[in-house]
């Protein structure tokens, strides 16, 4: 099978990797957000401590 | 409590307490990230490129390696956290709470994925994007249960009275889950019967099954690794006035 058969998908490509890609995309989010916003709320939680010692 | 061994009941306490939940997360976070890539990359390489295309479908039948997956981590993910909620609500247990509310985004991600996909699928095969029948209109009544838990969660200021809240909801909820699973053979419906949980033979073959439950293993790694992502956060918001996150943030500097 060559490469240009594998993403035509028999005629299927729209429907396919639109699916997969929009999984993709979902999935990754609900990973990166968490990781982003705690990084966001560590620093935030940081500068109030350091502000709270003199 | 005798009836418990002291070390087994030692493990639970121990698990149950925050910042030792918050170390053990970080420490297993790469091996499960790990055993979810390697899944996942058989798991497509599988679906995508060895299985043969369906006789009937052609190749749009792909779409179902992560459709299905999808759709029963959608229900998979809706009786954990219906079950860590009620853990919450009679034993008072703040990480159960923390695990059902911290499920309910990555759940509602998998439904929105499940009827997307379905639909996607629908096009081609059945010629329309979606039709008001049984499966599909149970399917999106979950999306809703599970935007409600978030919804009416993010309503409630104090955390302890919301986790209770969304844990009534999330048990009243679990009766769409029968409901979801039987439609396809209670009710006509344009969607197909199950192909898979036909315990005397399955009508699959081998060579698209194995993928398919490859990929339905990886998406019970990957619900675990965004759950928990989700938890640590939740966490820390919580016990934001706690020694151990106050320590953690000085070790840090």
């Amino acid at each position: 099978m060559s490469l240009q058969e594998f993403f035509a998908m028999g005629g299927y490509a729209f429907y396919v990797w639109t699916s997969y890609g929009l999984c993709f995309l979902v999935l990754l989010a609900n990973i990166v957000l968490p990781i982003l916003q705690r990084k966001q709320f560590l620093r935030q939680l940081a500068l109030k401590q350091k502000r709270q010692q003199p | 409590m005798f009836l418990i061994p002291d070390p087994v009941g030692r493990f639970f306490h121990r698990m149950a307490s925050p910042p030792h939940f918050y170390a053990l997360t970080e420490k297993l976070m790469p091996w499960l990230m790990a055993i979810f890539l390697i899944l996942l990359a058989c798991g497509l390489y599988g679906g995508l490129y060895l299985a043969p295309p369906d006789y009937q479908q052609g190749d749009s039948y792909r779409i179902i390696y992560i459709h299905v997956p999808s759709a029963w981590m959608s229900l998979f993910i809706y009786i954990v956290m219906a079950i860590a909620g009620a853990i919450g609500l009679i034993w008072r247990i703040k990480l159960a709470e923390i695990v059902a509310i911290s499920s309910a985004s990555v759940g509602a991600s998998f439904t929105f994925i499940a009827l997307v996909t379905g639909s996607l699928w629908g096009k081609p095969m059945w010629g329309t994007w979606w039709v008001w029948d049984a499966r599909l209109t149970s399917e999106l009544i979950l999306l809703f249960l599970y935007l409600g838990v978030i919804g009416l969660y993010n309503a409630i200021d104090d955390k302890r009275t919301a986790s209770k809240a969304v844990a009534i909801l999330a048990l009243v909820g679990v009766v769409n889950i029968p409901i979801i699973h039987y439609s396809v053979e209670w009710w006509n419906t344009l969607h197909q019967g199950p192909t898979v949980t036909k315990m005397d033979k399955p009508s699959i073959h081998v060579s698209m099954l194995v993928p398919l439950l490859l990929m339905a293993l990886a998406f019970k790694f990957y619900y675990v690794i965004a759950m928990l992502q989700r938890a640590k956060l939740e966490l820390l918001q919580r016990e934001r006035t706690s020694n151990w996150v106050k320590k953690m943030i000085e070790e840090q500097k």
